[in-house]
């Protein structure tokens, strides 16, 4: 159902017309309707207003607050059961504010003008007492103040308008399905968000977004009690920055092969379906032997290894020491991205940074500190040539501009230097993932994430899959069992042999990328075409216990 | 104030109760008050204090659950979050596996909130931080660090009339030092109900010692080693296995606790009978919670003894179909135990007992990355860091590069050499272990 749909039903008095179920039981309100009631813009800069004005009166030179609404639903199933129906509604104000070149930051879920000024003086407390054990000033890029402007996620049907009951009956399909074919076990789910929040900051921005995602996952599960062994296989599916129209594919969406993949939407029945009769294959499976072997690896596996080898190694907070005692440092460093000749890569390697690409998780109009998004290139021809920084670090670059990445999970939390989409650029060159297997002797195309580990600093990493195939003389032979490859992160995207066309281009995300203390978790996109890499350590994960 | 009274907060869940028609109705509410300074090159880099205050209700009618969750608390959000859930759960689908609501129930006293902890401010935060970052100075290192403290409190109350109610407090410290050049690191970390327990001063003086000593690590083959984990790196892997006790996963065929031909492991002998593992959440060094998520009381559990698997954790549904009775693992916390009281029992040596004793060997500060790699061997891979060091006979003889490991910690409790004392670590008590032929697979250049 479109959005003007709704609306046009609501403003019927039809709100109930959405749940065709719930005629059985006349309730006056529908959570749908609940779920979209609103604060009026307005109000929303009359109290950001409260907050900026209590704030400059305490001293600060600089403050921002976010008013925000984060709306959850989840919709969880195991077999025949409904596990879970959730829906979560978080709303309250943040308030950031720069005293004496220090920061300070508080929340408060009150949010009337009078905590809201309060919770603006407790932000500068805040500043005060840290300013006595602050190194050198925040150094603020300029920021232009863009005035009252909004943004939303270009979706067709919003999955909050969705009735729960049409994402049950989805769901039980895909664990009949699941069943249907083999599976001895299936869990799936469905989870969206929608983040509304407000922005204002002392730089004349008040800023009005609406934000949505969603992920439809299942994990189906085959036992061979005989031998104890059981495999396991996950939906192909990945997190978008898209409506409920993401479950609505047609034939353009699905790519063929060896097993079916989606691109820009998903068919979660035909998936499990698949899935339900891999992982019965996978029971029987060869265990691979363990050796060097070329990865042709599918966009739908590839995505996470972008994710930690590239998207961490270039957050400029990693690369400053920012992350050290959590999530790590970087091997990359301020002088390998000076002497403009560090080879991250070889030649086929073309990664950018990109918060405006349509349907990803990453895509917003301004980030969390009012800087409207962009796209830019980090690692060009095998050559790094950037970060991705906020408004109080570029000035280490020697940019006077914000790259646009600044983010918070909530309200409550600090907003701060994230991960944008990072993507590795398709190849120029016509080529299919056919040809591209024709070209390997001995190798494993990898299809689907699993296991994911890699050092502080993103130098050594190890990622298993879903699907292994074993590939000789050009072709596929096989399924393969209890492979994980090891590399190291320069060594394995100079030995990038090729990437695949355009046309084979799609995207990878995660919905939980977790950074910084108190943890946030954040959702971002990892766009790529199929890619082979030469000459990858392959081992055995096989144990007895 | 987000922190309420065991009396308002029943209060509050009292209407919440009153406003529900459904035929069975929980709610929960729990709220915090926490600060916290975060820095980096000796600097603070964020801080913040934030205050929250949360409602979930579930309304059931017959097997049919839903449940909405508001952080507005007058009369009328309190209304329309209780409309929410029962509008859910008549939406929902009958769950086959829904246990109607617990009775009132009686629970322990646990003393896991200190008024010390709770009065913590800004200034106090920004003092401790400062002791830390004093120590990096004088010595010309640069800390990063993170210091956190939280206030909360829990309460849940169902239309049968159970009451549940805990206050709590909790600081945590964590820090990395790393010498100017970037060639050493060293970390230490640990939380606390009591602040008065936590000396950030000590604490970042053996960082500091660390981040001079891993300077300069040399490269040696990986391969399998005796390994002496020290008790932060032996939580990191033993925490997993404690995630592993759910019996019905193990029923299901698809645990490592699943017994090949069918059923449990339960009974069994599946480590070294040394290990005994138990939870205690009235334990004073790590007291927690004293009831479930359900309303259940959680009381010491053994469920390792002398290697032997004593006890798995049974949710009501699973315990009324197997006919026993219900065994909570706990909510939340590091993997199990209810936030915490989870005891891995120690043996009587010294780390430097264990190192004296070891001919050839690494020392183990902490394991980073952690991630499964085949649930049914609970094989894990991930990879040491800030401060990694060889043994030789009985001496440590250098720093050395950090490794990736590929392991089972299920195997590596079988391979045990030598249990030190416990002590806590974070939300477990645990001892350093000394642990025979632990796989390292590959060499890493991360310091």
């Amino acid at each position: 159902m479109k959005r003007k749909d709704f609306l046009y039903y609501s403003a019927m008095g039809m709100g109930a017309f959405l749940l065709p179920k719930t005629s059985l039981f006349a309730r006056t309100i529908d959570p749908q309707e609940a779920l979209m009631e609103r604060m009026d813009v307005r109000l929303k800069k009359e109290l950001a207003d409260a907050a900026l004005n209590a704030a400059k009166s305490k001293g600060a030179s600089y403050a921002d607050i976010r008013i925000g609404r984060y709306l959850n639903q989840f919709v969880s199933t195991r077999e025949k059961r409904v596990q879970g129906i959730a829906n979560t509604e978080s709303y309250g104000v943040g308030i950031r504010v720069l005293v004496d070149g220090c920061w300070g930051f508080a929340a408060s879920h009150k949010v009337t003008k009078d905590d809201i000024a309060n919770t603006a003086a407790l932000a500068v407390a805040v500043a005060k007492a840290n300013a006595k054990i602050q190194g050198k000033p925040v150094q603020l890029a300029p920021q232009q103040g863009y005035g009252e402007v909004s943004w939303q996620t270009p979706i067709e049907i919003n999955a909050f308008e969705v009735p729960i009951q049409e994402k049950v009956d989805l769901l039980m399909e895909v664990n009949d399905t699941a069943m249907q074919n083999g599976a001895n076990f299936v869990n799936s789910m469905i989870a969206a968000i929608n983040e509304q929040k407000y922005f204002a900051s002392t730089d004349g921005s008040y800023i009005d977004q609406d934000v949505h995602r969603i992920y439809p996952n299942f994990n189906v599960t085959k036992i061979d009690r005989q031998s104890g062994k059981f495999q396991t296989r996950n939906a192909l599916s990945s997190p978008m920055g898209m409506g409920y129209e993401y479950l609505k594919a047609g034939p353009e969406d699905k790519v063929s092969g060896v097993v079916t993949r989606y691109k820009g939407r998903y068919d979660i029945l035909e998936d499990v379906k698949a899935a339900a009769q891999n992982a019965t294959d996978k029971i029987k499976a060869k265990s691979v032997e363990p050796g060097k072997y070329d990865v042709v690896l599918d966009p739908s596996h590839l995505w996470l290894t972008i994710h930690e080898s590239v998207g961490h190694s270039t957050e400029l907070d990693r690369v400053l020491g920012y992350e050290a005692n959590y999530a790590g440092t970087s091997f990359l460093t301020l002088d390998k991205l000076r002497s403009g000749n560090f080879n991250f890569g070889n030649e086929n390697v073309n990664v950018v940074a990109d918060k405006t690409q349509v349907g990803s998780l990453g895509a917003v109009g301004y980030d969390d500190e009012g800087v409207k998004c962009k796209k830019w290139d980090l690692i060009k021809n095998g050559i790094l040539v950037n970060f991705q920084a906020i408004r109080d670090q570029v000035h280490i670059l020697g940019e006077n501009q914000s790259h646009g990445c600044c983010y918070s999970q909530g309200w409550d939390d600090v907003q701060f230097q994230r991960m944008p989409n990072v993507s590795l650029q398709p190849g120029k060159n016509k080529l299919s993932v056919d040809d591209m297997i024709k070209n390997v002797e001995k190798g494993i195309y990898i299809i689907g994430d699993g296991s994911f580990s890699i050092d502080q600093q993103r130098y050594n990493f190890q990622f298993g899959g879903q699907l292994f195939y074993e590939i000789k003389d050009g072709k596929i032979v096989g399924m393969l069992n209890d492979v994980a490859y090891q590399s190291n992160t320069q060594e394995f995207w100079n030995s990038c042999a090729g990437v695949c066309d355009e046309s084979d281009y799609r995207l990878g995300g995660s919905f939980s990328d977790g950074k910084g203390q108190p943890s946030q978790s954040s959702a971002v996109s990892h766009g790529s075409s199929t890619t082979h890499f030469k000459g990858v350590n392959v081992i055995n994960t096989a144990r007895n216990i | 104030m987000a922190i309420l009274t065991k009396e308002e907060a029943q209060s509050i869940l009292k209407k919440v109760i009153g406003f529900s028609t459904a035929d069975e109705c929980i709610a929960t509410l729990g709220g915090s008050e926490e600060g916290n300074i975060r820095y980096a090159g000796n600097a603070v880099s964020t801080a913040g204090a934030a205050s929250t205050m949360s409602l979930g209700v579930s309304a059931v009618y017959g097997k049919k659950v839903g449940t909405a969750t508001v952080n507005e608390f007058d009369d009328e959000s309190l209304k329309k979050v209780v409309q929410r859930a029962e509008e859910l759960a008549k939406l929902a689908p009958e769950n086959p596996e829904y246990m109607p609501v617990l009775e009132p129930q009686t629970y322990d006293e646990s003393p896991t909130f200190v008024e010390a902890t709770a009065s913590i401010d800004p200034m106090k935060r920004a003092d401790m931080v400062g002791k830390s970052i004093a120590i990096s100075k004088q010595q010309g290192l640069e800390s990063a660090g993170f210091l956190n403290n939280n206030t909360g409190f829990r309460a849940m109350m169902n239309s049968k009339g159970l009451y549940a109610y805990n206050k709590s407090t909790n600081v945590s410290f964590s820090i990395t030092i790393r010498n100017q050049e970037g060639t050493g690191s060293g970390y230490v970390s640990n939380s606390f109900n009591d602040v008065n327990k936590l000396d950030t001063g000590a604490l970042s003086s053996v960082a500091a010692f660390k981040a001079k000593n891993s300077a300069g690590a040399r490269a040696i083959e990986p391969g399998k080693y005796t390994v002496i984990l020290e008790p932060l790196a032996a939580s990191d892997l033993v925490s997993w296995i404690l995630r592993g006790f759910d019996a019905r996963s193990a029923d299901e065929g698809r645990s490592f606790m699943s017994k090949k031909g069918g059923g449990t492991r339960l009974g069994e002998q599946l480590f070294d009978e040394r290990i005994t593992i138990y939870s205690d959440p009235t334990n004073p060094d790590l007291p927690s919670a004293t009831w479930d998520g359900d309303g259940l009381p959680l009381k010491k559990t053994t469920w390792v003894e002398k290697g032997i698997v004593k006890n798995l954790a049974y949710s009501r549904y699973w315990a009324a179909q197997k006919g026993v009775q219900p065994l909570s693992s706990g909510g939340g916390g590091r993997g199990f135990g209810g936030g915490g009281g989870m005891v891995i029992q120690g043996g009587n040596s010294s780390l430097e007992d264990m190192i004296k004793s070891t001919e050839r060997g690494i020392l183990v500060t902490r394991f980073w990355y952690i991630r499964s790699v085949d649930p049914q061997s609970l094989l894990l891979t991930g990879l040491t860091r800030d401060g990694t060091f060889y043994i030789e006979n009985g001496e440590i003889k250098f720093p050395i590069k950090n490794f990736r490991f590929n392991e089972s910690p299920i195997i590596m409790l079988n391979n045990v050499e030598d249990l030190g004392k416990s002590e806590r670590s974070g939300s477990i008590m645990i001892p350093p272990m000394k642990i025979r032929d632990f796989t390292f697979t590959s060499l890493s250049d991360a310091i």
